[in-house]
Protein backbone atom coordinates (compact mmCIF):
# COMPACT_ATOMS: atom_id res chain seq x y z
CA UNK A 1 0.00 0.00 0.00
CA UNK A 2 2.98 2.64 0.88
CA UNK A 3 5.05 1.51 -2.22
CA UNK A 4 2.00 2.35 -4.35
CA UNK A 5 1.06 5.57 -2.63
CA UNK A 6 4.65 7.14 -3.19
CA UNK A 7 4.84 5.12 -6.56
CA UNK A 8 1.79 7.65 -7.39
CA UNK A 9 3.44 10.47 -6.75
CA UNK A 10 6.29 9.80 -8.37
CA UNK A 11 4.84 9.13 -11.57
CA UNK A 12 2.39 12.36 -10.81
CA UNK A 13 5.49 14.19 -10.42
CA UNK A 14 7.29 13.19 -13.40
CA UNK A 15 3.94 13.64 -15.31
CA UNK A 16 4.03 10.90 -17.01
CA UNK A 17 3.92 11.45 -20.30
CA UNK A 18 1.36 8.36 -20.58
CA UNK A 19 -0.86 10.08 -18.07
CA UNK A 20 -0.28 13.40 -19.72
CA UNK A 21 -2.16 12.52 -23.07
CA UNK A 22 -4.96 10.35 -21.76
CA UNK A 23 -5.72 13.56 -19.50
CA UNK A 24 -5.42 15.68 -22.21
CA UNK A 25 -8.09 13.39 -24.43
CA UNK A 26 -10.55 12.95 -21.64
CA UNK A 27 -10.65 16.54 -21.24
CA UNK A 28 -11.14 16.99 -25.03
CA UNK A 29 -13.69 14.56 -25.29
CA UNK A 30 -15.79 16.24 -22.42
CA UNK A 31 -15.16 19.46 -23.54
CA UNK A 32 -16.61 19.14 -27.02
CA UNK A 33 -19.35 17.05 -25.17
CA UNK A 34 -20.58 19.98 -23.02
CA UNK A 35 -19.90 22.16 -25.84
CA UNK A 36 -22.20 20.68 -28.62
CA UNK A 37 -24.54 20.12 -25.62
CA UNK A 38 -24.72 24.00 -24.70
CA UNK A 39 -25.27 24.84 -28.25
CA UNK A 40 -27.83 22.62 -28.48
CA UNK A 41 -29.29 22.19 -25.36
CA UNK A 42 -29.77 26.01 -23.98
CA UNK A 43 -31.58 26.87 -26.88
CA UNK A 44 -33.77 24.01 -26.46
CA UNK A 45 -34.42 24.44 -22.84
CA UNK A 46 -35.22 27.75 -23.01
CA UNK A 47 -38.08 27.80 -25.91
CA UNK A 48 -39.50 24.99 -23.84
CA UNK A 49 -39.53 27.05 -20.83
CA UNK A 50 -40.95 30.30 -22.84
CA UNK A 51 -43.32 28.98 -25.13
CA UNK A 52 -46.47 27.41 -24.85
CA UNK A 53 -47.45 24.27 -26.81
CA UNK A 54 -49.55 21.31 -26.85
CA UNK A 55 -47.64 18.43 -25.14
CA UNK A 56 -44.98 20.49 -23.53
CA UNK A 57 -46.05 19.11 -20.00
CA UNK A 58 -44.67 15.79 -21.46
CA UNK A 59 -42.42 17.25 -23.24
CA UNK A 60 -40.64 18.87 -19.83
CA UNK A 61 -40.82 15.30 -18.30
CA UNK A 62 -39.35 13.28 -21.00
CA UNK A 63 -36.34 16.44 -20.75
CA UNK A 64 -36.00 15.82 -16.45
CA UNK A 65 -35.98 12.03 -17.09
CA UNK A 66 -33.69 12.22 -19.72
CA UNK A 67 -31.37 13.71 -17.37
CA UNK A 68 -30.52 10.55 -15.68
CA UNK A 69 -30.03 8.42 -18.83
CA UNK A 70 -27.50 5.79 -17.76
CA UNK A 71 -24.62 5.81 -19.80
CA UNK A 72 -23.75 2.80 -21.02
CA UNK A 73 -26.89 2.86 -22.64
CA UNK A 74 -26.41 6.04 -24.47
CA UNK A 75 -23.15 4.29 -25.46
CA UNK A 76 -24.70 1.42 -26.84
CA UNK A 77 -27.74 3.04 -28.69
CA UNK A 78 -24.67 5.47 -30.50
CA UNK A 79 -23.06 1.86 -30.86
CA UNK A 80 -25.82 1.01 -32.86
CA UNK A 81 -26.30 4.02 -34.68
CA UNK A 82 -22.75 4.30 -36.39
CA UNK A 83 -21.64 0.20 -36.00
CA UNK A 84 -21.15 -0.38 -39.65
CA UNK A 85 -24.44 -1.33 -40.25
CA UNK A 86 -26.08 1.19 -38.69
CA UNK A 87 -27.61 4.17 -40.42
CA UNK A 88 -24.38 6.65 -39.47
CA UNK A 89 -22.50 3.70 -40.33
CA UNK A 90 -20.79 4.93 -43.45
CA UNK A 91 -18.93 7.96 -41.10
CA UNK A 92 -16.62 5.32 -40.36
CA UNK A 93 -16.17 7.20 -36.76
CA UNK A 94 -16.79 3.86 -34.07
CA UNK A 95 -13.70 3.65 -31.78
CA UNK A 96 -12.91 7.31 -32.34
CA UNK A 97 -12.63 10.11 -30.24
CA UNK A 98 -15.15 11.54 -32.23
CA UNK A 99 -17.30 8.68 -31.16
CA UNK A 100 -17.09 9.45 -27.69
CA UNK A 101 -17.71 12.97 -28.17
CA UNK A 102 -20.93 11.96 -30.17
CA UNK A 103 -21.89 9.68 -27.08
CA UNK A 104 -21.45 12.15 -24.42
CA UNK A 105 -23.00 15.02 -26.29
CA UNK A 106 -26.35 12.74 -26.11
CA UNK A 107 -25.57 12.31 -22.45
CA UNK A 108 -25.22 16.03 -21.56
CA UNK A 109 -27.48 17.49 -23.73
CA UNK A 110 -30.79 17.06 -21.81
CA UNK A 111 -29.24 17.46 -18.37
CA UNK A 112 -28.34 20.80 -20.05
CA UNK A 113 -31.87 21.24 -21.80
CA UNK A 114 -33.30 20.47 -18.41
CA UNK A 115 -31.70 22.40 -16.06
CA UNK A 116 -31.33 25.41 -18.61
CA UNK A 117 -35.45 25.48 -18.65
CA UNK A 118 -35.74 25.40 -14.58
CA UNK A 119 -33.45 27.98 -14.90
CA UNK A 120 -34.85 30.44 -17.57
CA UNK A 121 -38.63 29.37 -16.71
CA UNK A 122 -37.71 31.30 -13.12
CA UNK A 123 -36.51 34.20 -14.53
CA UNK A 124 -39.19 33.83 -16.80
CA UNK A 125 -41.80 34.17 -13.93
CA UNK A 126 -39.94 36.79 -12.40
CA UNK A 127 -39.46 38.96 -15.92
CA UNK A 128 -41.84 37.58 -18.85
CA UNK A 129 -44.51 39.67 -18.13
CA UNK A 130 -42.52 43.06 -17.45
CA UNK A 131 -40.43 41.67 -21.26
CA UNK A 132 -43.82 41.16 -23.06
CA UNK A 133 -45.20 44.33 -21.55
CA UNK A 134 -42.09 46.62 -23.19
CA UNK A 135 -43.33 44.73 -27.17
CA UNK A 136 -40.08 42.88 -27.33
CA UNK A 137 -40.03 40.36 -29.75
CA UNK A 138 -40.63 36.20 -28.61
CA UNK A 139 -36.89 35.93 -29.98
CA UNK A 140 -35.26 39.51 -28.29
CA UNK A 141 -37.26 38.15 -25.17
CA UNK A 142 -35.47 34.68 -24.52
CA UNK A 143 -32.47 36.61 -25.87
CA UNK A 144 -32.82 38.46 -22.83
CA UNK A 145 -33.74 36.08 -20.13
CA UNK A 146 -30.78 33.78 -21.16
CA UNK A 147 -28.01 36.53 -21.00
CA UNK A 148 -29.84 37.40 -17.70
CA UNK A 149 -29.74 33.63 -16.54
CA UNK A 150 -25.81 33.54 -17.82
CA UNK A 151 -24.14 33.07 -14.62
CA UNK A 152 -26.87 30.34 -13.07
CA UNK A 153 -26.26 28.53 -16.40
CA UNK A 154 -22.75 27.95 -15.47
CA UNK A 155 -23.86 25.40 -12.72
CA UNK A 156 -25.99 23.53 -15.62
CA UNK A 157 -22.57 24.18 -17.98
CA UNK A 158 -20.63 22.34 -14.91
CA UNK A 159 -22.91 19.71 -13.85
CA UNK A 160 -22.63 18.32 -17.73
CA UNK A 161 -18.82 18.80 -17.42
CA UNK A 162 -19.00 16.61 -14.34
CA UNK A 163 -21.32 13.95 -15.84
CA UNK A 164 -19.44 13.84 -18.89
CA UNK A 165 -15.81 13.77 -17.38
CA UNK A 166 -16.40 10.86 -15.06
CA UNK A 167 -18.60 9.07 -16.61
CA UNK A 168 -17.13 5.49 -18.24
CA UNK A 169 -20.36 3.53 -19.78
CA UNK A 170 -20.19 5.74 -23.09
CA UNK A 171 -17.03 6.54 -23.90
CA UNK A 172 -16.31 2.43 -22.83
CA UNK A 173 -18.82 1.35 -25.52
CA UNK A 174 -18.21 3.46 -28.20
CA UNK A 175 -14.52 4.27 -27.99
CA UNK A 176 -13.22 0.97 -27.01
CA UNK A 177 -10.29 1.88 -24.95
CA UNK A 178 -7.40 1.81 -27.33
CA UNK A 179 -4.43 2.37 -26.22
CA UNK A 180 -2.95 5.52 -26.94
CA UNK A 181 -6.34 6.54 -29.10
CA UNK A 182 -9.26 6.44 -27.20
CA UNK A 183 -8.05 5.56 -23.64
CA UNK A 184 -9.55 7.99 -21.60
CA UNK A 185 -9.29 8.50 -17.49
CA UNK A 186 -11.91 6.51 -16.81
CA UNK A 187 -11.41 3.57 -18.94
CA UNK A 188 -7.77 3.74 -17.46
CA UNK A 189 -8.57 3.71 -14.39
CA UNK A 190 -10.59 0.72 -14.56
CA UNK A 191 -8.34 -1.15 -16.55
CA UNK A 192 -5.05 -0.67 -14.69
CA UNK A 193 -7.33 -1.20 -11.79
CA UNK A 194 -7.93 -4.63 -12.96
CA UNK A 195 -4.36 -4.98 -14.03
CA UNK A 196 -3.07 -4.30 -11.00
CA UNK A 197 -1.60 -1.26 -11.77
CA UNK A 198 -2.70 0.40 -8.80
CA UNK A 199 -0.44 3.18 -8.77
CA UNK A 200 -1.22 4.41 -12.34
CA UNK A 201 -4.75 3.69 -11.63
CA UNK A 202 -4.59 6.33 -8.62
CA UNK A 203 -2.12 8.74 -10.20
CA UNK A 204 -5.31 9.14 -13.14
CA UNK A 205 -7.93 9.49 -10.47
CA UNK A 206 -6.00 12.44 -8.41
CA UNK A 207 -5.78 13.49 -12.11
CA UNK A 208 -9.30 13.51 -12.54
CA UNK A 209 -10.58 14.54 -9.23
CA UNK A 210 -7.74 17.21 -9.70
CA UNK A 211 -9.01 18.91 -12.84
CA UNK A 212 -12.52 18.51 -11.45
CA UNK A 213 -11.94 20.57 -8.76
CA UNK A 214 -10.46 22.42 -11.00
CA UNK A 215 -12.97 23.36 -13.46
CA UNK A 216 -15.43 23.96 -10.62
CA UNK A 217 -13.34 26.08 -8.71
CA UNK A 218 -12.92 28.79 -11.62
CA UNK A 219 -16.85 28.41 -12.42
CA UNK A 220 -17.26 29.19 -8.77
CA UNK A 221 -14.65 32.70 -9.17
CA UNK A 222 -16.51 33.45 -12.05
CA UNK A 223 -20.22 33.16 -10.02
CA UNK A 224 -18.61 35.15 -7.24
CA UNK A 225 -17.15 37.72 -9.53
CA UNK A 226 -20.14 37.74 -11.27
CA UNK A 227 -22.56 38.52 -7.89
CA UNK A 228 -20.42 41.07 -6.92
CA UNK A 229 -20.48 42.91 -9.95
CA UNK A 230 -24.36 42.07 -11.02
CA UNK A 231 -26.25 41.75 -8.16
CA UNK B 1 -57.38 65.08 -26.35
CA UNK B 2 -55.21 62.40 -25.10
CA UNK B 3 -54.50 59.45 -27.70
CA UNK B 4 -55.14 57.16 -24.91
CA UNK B 5 -59.00 58.65 -24.28
CA UNK B 6 -61.90 57.37 -23.94
CA UNK B 7 -61.31 53.98 -22.49
CA UNK B 8 -64.07 51.96 -22.84
CA UNK B 9 -64.48 48.82 -21.35
CA UNK B 10 -67.43 46.64 -22.50
CA UNK B 11 -69.19 43.65 -21.52
CA UNK B 12 -65.27 42.60 -20.57
CA UNK B 13 -65.47 39.05 -18.98
CA UNK B 14 -62.48 36.87 -18.49
CA UNK B 15 -62.23 33.31 -17.71
CA UNK B 16 -59.65 30.41 -16.21
CA UNK B 17 -60.35 26.75 -16.33
CA UNK B 18 -63.46 26.34 -13.36
CA UNK B 19 -63.29 30.70 -12.12
CA UNK B 20 -64.96 33.86 -13.77
CA UNK B 21 -62.36 36.46 -12.67
CA UNK B 22 -63.99 39.08 -14.39
CA UNK B 23 -67.63 39.35 -15.17
CA UNK B 24 -69.02 41.73 -17.71
CA UNK B 25 -67.51 44.25 -16.19
CA UNK B 26 -68.65 47.99 -18.02
CA UNK B 27 -66.33 51.23 -18.01
CA UNK B 28 -66.00 54.24 -19.94
CA UNK B 29 -62.73 56.63 -18.59
CA UNK B 30 -62.96 59.94 -20.78
CA UNK B 31 -61.44 62.09 -18.74
CA UNK B 32 -57.66 62.95 -18.77
CA UNK B 33 -55.46 63.11 -15.21
CA UNK B 34 -55.00 59.90 -12.82
CA UNK B 35 -57.85 57.17 -12.37
CA UNK B 36 -57.67 54.98 -9.36
CA UNK B 37 -58.51 51.33 -9.40
CA UNK B 38 -59.82 49.91 -5.94
CA UNK B 39 -61.36 47.13 -4.27
CA UNK B 40 -60.83 44.02 -1.92
CA UNK B 41 -58.28 41.51 -3.13
CA UNK B 42 -58.83 39.52 -6.01
CA UNK B 43 -61.84 42.15 -6.96
CA UNK B 44 -59.70 41.27 -10.93
CA UNK B 45 -58.00 44.91 -10.38
CA UNK B 46 -54.46 43.19 -11.36
CA UNK B 47 -56.47 41.49 -14.32
CA UNK B 48 -57.92 44.32 -15.28
CA UNK B 49 -54.79 46.47 -15.76
CA UNK B 50 -53.27 43.18 -17.93
CA UNK B 51 -56.10 43.22 -20.21
CA UNK B 52 -55.99 46.86 -20.53
CA UNK B 53 -52.17 46.78 -21.64
CA UNK B 54 -52.58 43.37 -23.70
CA UNK B 55 -50.86 40.83 -21.63
CA UNK B 56 -53.88 38.90 -21.22
CA UNK B 57 -57.00 38.48 -23.86
CA UNK B 58 -60.63 38.79 -23.10
CA UNK B 59 -62.63 35.44 -22.95
CA UNK B 60 -65.55 38.50 -23.58
CA UNK B 61 -66.54 41.48 -24.65
CA UNK B 62 -63.95 44.44 -26.00
CA UNK B 63 -61.30 46.89 -24.53
CA UNK B 64 -61.29 50.19 -26.65
CA UNK B 65 -58.46 52.64 -26.21
CA UNK B 66 -58.57 56.05 -27.61
CA UNK B 67 -60.45 56.57 -31.60
CA UNK B 68 -57.89 53.76 -33.17
CA UNK B 69 -56.17 51.76 -30.15
CA UNK B 70 -53.20 53.14 -31.29
CA UNK B 71 -52.02 54.58 -27.99
CA UNK B 72 -48.49 53.90 -26.08
CA UNK B 73 -48.68 52.21 -22.98
CA UNK B 74 -46.16 50.84 -20.40
CA UNK B 75 -47.03 49.07 -17.43
CA UNK B 76 -45.31 49.64 -14.43
CA UNK B 77 -45.58 46.40 -11.52
CA UNK B 78 -45.93 45.48 -8.00
CA UNK B 79 -42.78 44.39 -8.11
CA UNK B 80 -39.96 45.99 -10.05
CA UNK B 81 -39.00 43.26 -12.84
CA UNK B 82 -35.12 44.65 -13.59
CA UNK B 83 -32.77 42.77 -15.83
CA UNK B 84 -28.71 42.24 -14.68
CA UNK B 85 -27.47 44.62 -16.41
CA UNK B 86 -26.59 48.21 -15.77
CA UNK B 87 -29.51 50.59 -14.78
CA UNK B 88 -29.49 52.27 -17.99
CA UNK B 89 -29.15 49.18 -19.99
CA UNK B 90 -32.77 48.67 -18.18
CA UNK B 91 -34.05 51.73 -19.91
CA UNK B 92 -31.93 51.21 -23.16
CA UNK B 93 -34.29 47.95 -23.33
CA UNK B 94 -37.64 49.68 -23.11
CA UNK B 95 -36.62 52.03 -25.89
CA UNK B 96 -35.65 49.02 -28.37
CA UNK B 97 -38.97 48.31 -30.11
CA UNK B 98 -39.25 52.14 -30.58
CA UNK B 99 -36.36 52.16 -33.35
CA UNK B 100 -35.22 55.57 -32.14
CA UNK B 101 -31.91 57.39 -33.35
CA UNK B 102 -28.89 56.85 -31.37
CA UNK B 103 -28.89 60.09 -30.09
CA UNK B 104 -32.25 60.21 -29.37
CA UNK B 105 -31.65 57.28 -26.98
CA UNK B 106 -29.07 58.13 -24.99
CA UNK B 107 -31.24 61.88 -24.64
CA UNK B 108 -34.25 59.80 -23.49
CA UNK B 109 -32.23 57.65 -20.90
CA UNK B 110 -30.51 60.54 -19.54
CA UNK B 111 -33.59 62.42 -19.23
CA UNK B 112 -35.42 59.75 -17.76
CA UNK B 113 -32.92 58.68 -14.94
CA UNK B 114 -32.53 62.43 -14.08
CA UNK B 115 -36.36 62.91 -13.59
CA UNK B 116 -36.26 60.13 -11.02
CA UNK B 117 -32.80 61.15 -9.38
CA UNK B 118 -30.95 58.18 -10.68
CA UNK B 119 -28.73 59.73 -13.30
CA UNK B 120 -25.87 59.44 -10.89
CA UNK B 121 -26.66 55.51 -10.93
CA UNK B 122 -26.54 55.17 -14.27
CA UNK B 123 -23.69 52.83 -14.62
CA UNK B 124 -24.66 50.72 -11.43
CA UNK B 125 -26.51 47.37 -11.40
CA UNK B 126 -29.87 47.68 -11.01
CA UNK B 127 -30.22 44.79 -9.05
CA UNK B 128 -27.93 46.37 -6.53
CA UNK B 129 -30.35 49.71 -5.85
CA UNK B 130 -32.82 49.71 -2.70
CA UNK B 131 -36.59 48.86 -3.40
CA UNK B 132 -37.89 52.58 -3.57
CA UNK B 133 -34.90 52.88 -6.09
CA UNK B 134 -35.70 50.25 -8.11
CA UNK B 135 -39.49 51.43 -8.44
CA UNK B 136 -38.08 54.98 -9.61
CA UNK B 137 -36.20 53.04 -12.33
CA UNK B 138 -39.14 50.95 -13.21
CA UNK B 139 -41.04 54.26 -13.80
CA UNK B 140 -38.16 56.34 -15.45
CA UNK B 141 -38.29 52.94 -17.39
CA UNK B 142 -41.96 53.26 -18.95
CA UNK B 143 -41.55 57.36 -18.61
CA UNK B 144 -38.59 56.77 -21.31
CA UNK B 145 -40.89 55.13 -23.77
CA UNK B 146 -43.74 58.27 -23.17
CA UNK B 147 -46.32 56.65 -22.77
CA UNK B 148 -49.63 57.68 -23.71
CA UNK B 149 -51.85 55.52 -21.37
CA UNK B 150 -49.40 54.31 -17.86
CA UNK B 151 -50.53 51.61 -15.89
CA UNK B 152 -49.43 51.01 -12.27
CA UNK B 153 -50.28 48.13 -10.32
CA UNK B 154 -49.73 49.21 -6.79
CA UNK B 155 -46.20 50.55 -7.15
CA UNK B 156 -45.92 51.97 -4.16
CA UNK B 157 -46.62 49.06 -2.16
CA UNK B 158 -44.04 47.75 -0.53
CA UNK B 159 -41.80 51.26 -0.54
CA UNK B 160 -41.44 53.48 2.44
CA UNK B 161 -43.15 56.78 3.19
CA UNK B 162 -40.57 58.83 1.49
CA UNK B 163 -40.47 56.66 -1.29
CA UNK B 164 -44.10 56.78 -1.87
CA UNK B 165 -44.18 60.66 -1.71
CA UNK B 166 -41.68 60.62 -4.10
CA UNK B 167 -43.04 58.23 -6.73
CA UNK B 168 -46.64 59.86 -6.35
CA UNK B 169 -44.65 63.29 -7.10
CA UNK B 170 -43.20 61.78 -10.24
CA UNK B 171 -46.91 60.43 -11.13
CA UNK B 172 -48.52 63.61 -10.98
CA UNK B 173 -45.88 65.17 -12.52
CA UNK B 174 -46.92 63.22 -15.89
CA UNK B 175 -50.54 63.01 -15.27
CA UNK B 176 -49.39 66.67 -15.70
CA UNK B 177 -47.41 66.35 -18.40
CA UNK B 178 -50.55 64.66 -20.42
CA UNK B 179 -50.42 61.01 -20.00
CA UNK B 180 -53.37 59.22 -18.71
CA UNK B 181 -52.64 57.01 -15.80
CA UNK B 182 -54.77 53.81 -14.58
CA UNK B 183 -53.66 52.98 -10.73
CA UNK B 184 -54.26 50.22 -8.86
CA UNK B 185 -53.62 50.97 -5.03
CA UNK B 186 -55.14 49.65 -1.62
CA UNK B 187 -53.48 53.08 -0.17
CA UNK B 188 -56.51 55.20 0.25
CA UNK B 189 -54.88 58.45 1.31
CA UNK B 190 -52.93 57.51 -2.07
CA UNK B 191 -55.59 57.39 -3.90
CA UNK B 192 -57.57 60.42 -2.35
CA UNK B 193 -54.32 62.86 -3.20
CA UNK B 194 -53.48 61.68 -6.60
CA UNK B 195 -56.71 60.30 -8.36
CA UNK B 196 -59.19 62.49 -10.17
CA UNK B 197 -61.64 59.80 -10.48
CA UNK B 198 -62.22 56.27 -9.04
CA UNK B 199 -63.35 53.32 -10.32
CA UNK B 200 -64.69 50.38 -7.47
CA UNK B 201 -64.10 46.75 -8.58
CA UNK B 202 -65.95 43.75 -6.73
CA UNK B 203 -66.28 40.61 -7.34
CA UNK B 204 -64.82 40.88 -11.54
CA UNK B 205 -67.80 44.11 -12.37
CA UNK B 206 -67.31 47.84 -11.99
CA UNK B 207 -69.56 48.62 -9.08
CA UNK B 208 -69.17 52.28 -8.96
CA UNK B 209 -66.83 54.89 -10.65
CA UNK B 210 -67.15 58.76 -9.67
CA UNK B 211 -65.55 61.70 -8.79
CA UNK B 212 -62.65 60.42 -6.01
CA UNK B 213 -64.25 62.43 -3.31
CA UNK B 214 -67.63 61.51 -4.17
CA UNK B 215 -66.84 57.94 -4.40
CA UNK B 216 -64.53 57.54 -1.05
CA UNK B 217 -66.97 59.91 1.48
CA UNK B 218 -70.73 59.37 -0.27
CA UNK B 219 -70.23 55.38 -1.64
CA UNK B 220 -73.75 54.56 -3.37
CA UNK B 221 -73.09 51.10 -3.23
CA UNK B 222 -72.98 48.71 -0.53
CA UNK B 223 -70.18 47.27 -2.28
CA UNK B 224 -68.02 50.05 -2.43
CA UNK B 225 -68.86 50.88 1.46
CA UNK B 226 -68.06 47.87 2.50
CA UNK B 227 -64.61 48.00 0.97
CA UNK B 228 -64.03 51.42 2.16
CA UNK B 229 -65.02 50.98 6.06
CA UNK B 230 -62.73 47.71 5.60
CA UNK B 231 -59.82 49.36 4.04
CA UNK B 232 -59.98 52.90 4.97
CA UNK B 233 -57.15 53.78 7.45
CA UNK B 234 -59.56 57.03 8.65
CA UNK B 235 -57.47 59.09 10.70
CA UNK B 236 -54.26 59.14 8.24
CA UNK B 237 -56.65 59.63 5.56
CA UNK B 238 -58.37 62.27 7.37
CA UNK B 239 -55.07 63.90 7.75
CA UNK B 240 -54.07 63.74 4.56
CA UNK B 241 -57.11 64.65 2.66
N1 LIG C 1 -53.90 33.19 -14.34
C1 LIG C 1 -54.80 33.02 -13.37
N2 LIG C 1 -55.31 31.80 -13.14
C2 LIG C 1 -56.21 31.57 -12.19
N3 LIG C 1 -56.70 32.53 -11.39
C3 LIG C 1 -56.25 33.77 -11.57
C4 LIG C 1 -55.27 34.10 -12.56
N4 LIG C 1 -55.01 35.41 -12.49
C5 LIG C 1 -55.79 35.88 -11.50
N5 LIG C 1 -56.53 34.91 -10.94
C6 LIG C 1 -57.52 35.07 -9.88
O1 LIG C 1 -58.37 36.12 -10.26
C7 LIG C 1 -58.77 36.85 -9.14
C8 LIG C 1 -58.49 38.31 -9.36
O2 LIG C 1 -57.09 38.49 -9.42
P1 LIG C 1 -56.41 39.92 -9.43
O3 LIG C 1 -54.96 39.67 -9.34
O4 LIG C 1 -56.91 40.71 -10.58
O5 LIG C 1 -56.94 40.55 -8.08
P2 LIG C 1 -56.66 41.99 -7.51
O6 LIG C 1 -57.94 42.74 -7.55
O7 LIG C 1 -55.51 42.59 -8.22
O8 LIG C 1 -56.30 41.64 -6.02
P3 LIG C 1 -55.14 42.23 -5.07
O9 LIG C 1 -55.72 43.42 -4.42
O10 LIG C 1 -54.94 41.13 -4.08
O11 LIG C 1 -53.94 42.50 -5.91
C9 LIG C 1 -58.03 36.27 -7.96
O12 LIG C 1 -58.93 35.43 -7.24
C10 LIG C 1 -56.93 35.47 -8.57
O13 LIG C 1 -56.63 34.35 -7.79
MG1 LIG D 1 -53.46 42.89 -7.75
Amino acid sequence: MHETLSDTFSRLASLDREVFAIAWLSLRVSLSAVLIGCLVGIPLGSLVAVSRFPGRSGAVGLLNAAMGLPPVIVGLVVYLLLSRSGPLGPLGILFTPAAMVAAQSVLVTPLIAALTRQIVADAEAHLGEQLRSLRLSAWRRAGILIFDVRFSLLTAVLAAFGRAISEIGAVLVVGGNIDGFTRTMTTAISLETQKGDLALALALGLVLIGLVILVSMAASLLRAYAARAYG
Amino acid sequence: MSPALPIRLERLAYRVPGKTILDCLEATIAEPGITALIGPNGAGKSVTLRLIDGLLTPSEGTIRIGADGSARRAFVFQRPALVRASVSRNVALALEPLALSRRERTSRIERALARVGLRGRAGDPATKLSGGEQQRLALARAWATEPQLLLLDEPTASLDPAATEALEALVAEMAGGGTKILIVSHNLGQVARLADDVVVLDAGRAVEHGPTRQVLFHPRTAEARAYLKGELPWTSFAAAS
